[in-house]
């Protein structure tokens, strides 16, 4: 946790071994996997830490796709090394417009507790879907198509795959989102976030502003969200409204809830199982003829949540129990 | 950081296998909405495209190999049908691939097919951007554009109607394109059209414009609209007076039309991809191929599927080796073939070109009128 640069670095290196040993859908795979991470870290944020129940986060994710989609059709990508720094800037763009977004939606809504939250939430999560639906700039209901996305460049001697120029700029950014969140929850904007969460009566006695705490999280939420949707929109080259549905809102909660309300560990391998269990279960329809995929994959989470009620990790992370269990045996 | 690391490289191995090759199959990747809110469009299309390569593989299949038909299930979602089409393409080892029915899937696909260059048959999406995707998209079916001109040419030929009449939906993209095409070819075959008027899609009461075409007495009135609101229209026209036939595209395909246009929209005449009711032989037995094989009737989107298919089985025929440029090739080449939709002939846009049918509004049914070929 000390050397993020570090761990970015040996990633990237990960990246490189993936993209000479596997083909292009599991590379596709992986990406969404990356791209599952951001939203279930940053929804935790909210729902986790902060302890508010947002059911619109796939909005913001839409929010922040086809503003970086329609970003790159006016200052449009150079082909070549330059690439990665274009991605950065649409994904900074596109998580900014999401963030402001947030601010929007937050600012009233926020004051509403529990439930009525939620259902204010999913009320923005599907505005934001049905502008773009109505939208003609970005193709409305026929969906924005021909989005430029990363592409093989040679430098020098050596080809640089765009899958992982694909992959640098999405684990880059699991890497900043964990770091950001991981260190937020330790500064005292953190404390404050967890103990709205705990009791939000008892918070505001302690002089926090609630509303202002709760935003803040909703903010760098839906900017981290926006970030996500930017990546997804470069790599499937592809939009359409339809994608940002309330199902991929419930697809984060889902995440979340299973990884552990709390725990940014629990959130990345949500994230990897929930994205990766439906395709790892493709070839069973093939073999039976029937299609048992969402059935297997609806009773693996029923079981999991039956096993485990605070999710796979509760609100603990994965290196206290490394310290517990591995290192006091070794 | 640590965990981040161990949890990717534990899944690594769960991804990845499951790939199985057998020289003796040549393998034909089919995505489509199996389960979600469009199933139905998925799976007639699917039953439509398994029953072209059953008989394939009853003749001996194709050069000496047997036809593997692998569908996958996109779910109706455009994300998952480029991943699906991914998979097809780098784990099943697709030599070409089939779908979609919905326009904003096949964009999602095409891409995908295009740059590993695998030849895809979308056999029904209208949509004209699908094919401009790239030189290994084609589609079996026409293109919206089309109806526009096979509908003027069933008004000047069929009902000798010279003086027309135009009721268009100025919100809907489809729309405009079927009045500027149907316009053009109008004034082509030495028609004219008398008047142009136009509502919006919502709208209910259209007595306004109804009453200004009736003052110029046109022969025929044509409505590229969507079922809704040319039910309204028909009733509208029949209250106030107006006799003319109405004309329309495949918008009003629906069983709702009749409900809310009732008697007034009986007698209207729209085209179409496929009619039950047609006499033509290849689609005579191919409706008795199907019901012995689904014991039902087959619909539109079975049909498109089953022509989509039987066009890709015959190129993989003629093509000199599997790779895809030489599918792609042949593909090209299709011209003539007898399809149940109609004569389809791929032109040097990759659209087919071939005849529609119109259709007369009867009641729940619709009956057959013509064929119309382009």
């Amino acid at each position: 946790m000390k050397k993020p640069l570090l761990a970015l670095i040996g990633l990237i290196f990960v990246g490189f071994l993936i993209d000479l040993s596997f083909d292009a859908f599991i590379q596709l795979t992986l990406i969404y996997v990356l791209i599952n991470m951001i939203l279930a870290m940053s929804l935790n944020l909210v729902s986790g830490f902060t302890g508010q129940f947002s059911l619109g986060h796939a909005g913001f994710m839409a929010a922040g796709a086809y503003a970086s989609a329609f970003l790159s059709t006016i200052f449009p990508m150079n082909p070549g090394p330059m690439q990665f720094v274009y991605f950065l800037f649409y994904a900074i763009a596109g998580g900014a417009v999401a963030g402001l977004a947030g601010y929007l939606v937050g600012l009233p809504t926020l004051r509403l507790r529990g439930d009525y939250l939620a259902i204010v939430t999913l009320g923005f999560g599907e505005i934001i879907r049905v502008i773009l639906l109505n939208t003609k700039t970005v193709g409305g209901a026929r969906g924005m198509y021909g989005i430029t996305g990363p592409t093989d460049f040679t430098l020098g001697s050596w080809t640089i795959s765009k899958f992982l120029i694909g992959y640098a700029h999405a684990i880059f950014w699991v890497v900043a989102c964990f770091v950001v969140i991981w260190r937020i929850i330790r500064s005292h904007h953190g404390r404050a976030f967890l103990s709205v969460r705990e009791d939000e009566i008892a918070a505001e006695a302690m002089g926090i502003h609630t509303t202002q705490t709760k935003v803040r999280a909703f903010v760098l939420s839906s900017f981290f969200a926006g970030v996500a949707g930017s990546i997804f929109a470069h790599y499937a080259n592809y939009l359409n409204p339809a994608s940002f549905s309330f199902n991929r809102s419930v697809d984060a909660v889902i995440m979340v809830v299973l990884g552990g309300m709390g725990s940014l560990s629990g959130s990345l391998m949500a994230a990897t199982i929930i994205t990766i269990l439906p395709e790892a279960l493709r070839p069973l329809q093939e073999i039976t003829g029937v299609d048992l995929r969402m059935v297997i994959y609806s009773l693996a989470l029923i079981l999991l949540m039956i096993l485990r009620p605070k999710g796979l990790m509760g609100t603990k992370e994965v290196n206290e129990f490394w310290r517990k269990y591995v290192r006091k045996t070794s | 950081m640590r965990q981040l690391l161990i949890t990717i490289l534990c899944t690594l191995p769960f991804l990845a296998g499951c790939t199985k090759k057998s020289s003796n199959e040549i393998v034909i990747g089919q995505y489509g909405s199996m389960t979600g809110s469009e199933a139905t469009f998925g799976q007639s299309t699917d039953k439509g495209v398994r029953l072209a390569i059953d008989e394939a593989n009853a003749a001996g299949g194709i050069k000496g190999k047997k036809i593997k038909l692998v569908t996958m299930d996109d779910q109706g979602k455009a994300e998952e049908a480029a991943s699906v089409v991914t998979r097809l393409i780098e784990q099943e080892k697709v030599v070409a691939l089939l779908g979609e029915v919905a326009s904003s899937r096949s964009l999602a696909a095409a891409p995908i097919a295009q740059s590993k260059k695998v030849p895809m048959i979308t056999p029904s999406s209208t949509n004209p951007k699908v094919t401009e995707v790239g030189d290994f998209v084609f589609r079996t079916c026409f293109i919206d554009p089309f109806q526009g001109t096979v509908m003027a040419k069933f008004a000047t030929e069929n009902l000798k109607a010279k003086k027309v009449a135009i009721l268009r939906d100025v919100k809907s993209d489809y729309s405009v394109g079927l009045a500027d095409f149907f316009t053009a070819k109008l004034k082509e075959l030495g028609g004219e059209v008398i008047e142009d008027v136009s509502y919006s899609s919502g709208d209910v009461d259209f007595k306004a414009q109804l009453t200004k075409l009736k003052t110029k007495n046109p022969e025929a009135i044509f409505i590229p609209g969507y079922y809704t609101e040319v039910g309204l229209i028909a009733r509208q026209a029949r209250e106030l007076g107006i006799k003319a036939p109405l004309l329309g595209g495949d918008g009003w395909d629906s069983p709702k039309l009749s409900e809310i246009g009732q008697k007034a929209i009986d007698g209207g005449y729209f085209s179409n991809h496929y009619s039950n009711e047609t006499t033509d032989p290849v689609a005579v037995e191919f409706q008795k191929k199907f019901k012995a094989k689904y014991n039902e009737m087959p619909d539109g989107l079975s049909a498109a599927g089953y022509d989509a298919a039987k066009v890709l089985l015959k190129a993989i025929e003629q093509a000199p080796d599997l790779s895809g440029a030489a599918i792609r090739d042949q593909i090209a080449k299709i011209t003539g073939h007898d399809g149940v939709t109609g004569k389809i002939s791929i032109n040097d846009k990759r659209n087919a070109t071939k005849s529609a049918v119109v259709v007369q509004v009867e009641g729940q049914t619709n009956k057959f009128v013509t064929t119309v070929n382009p």
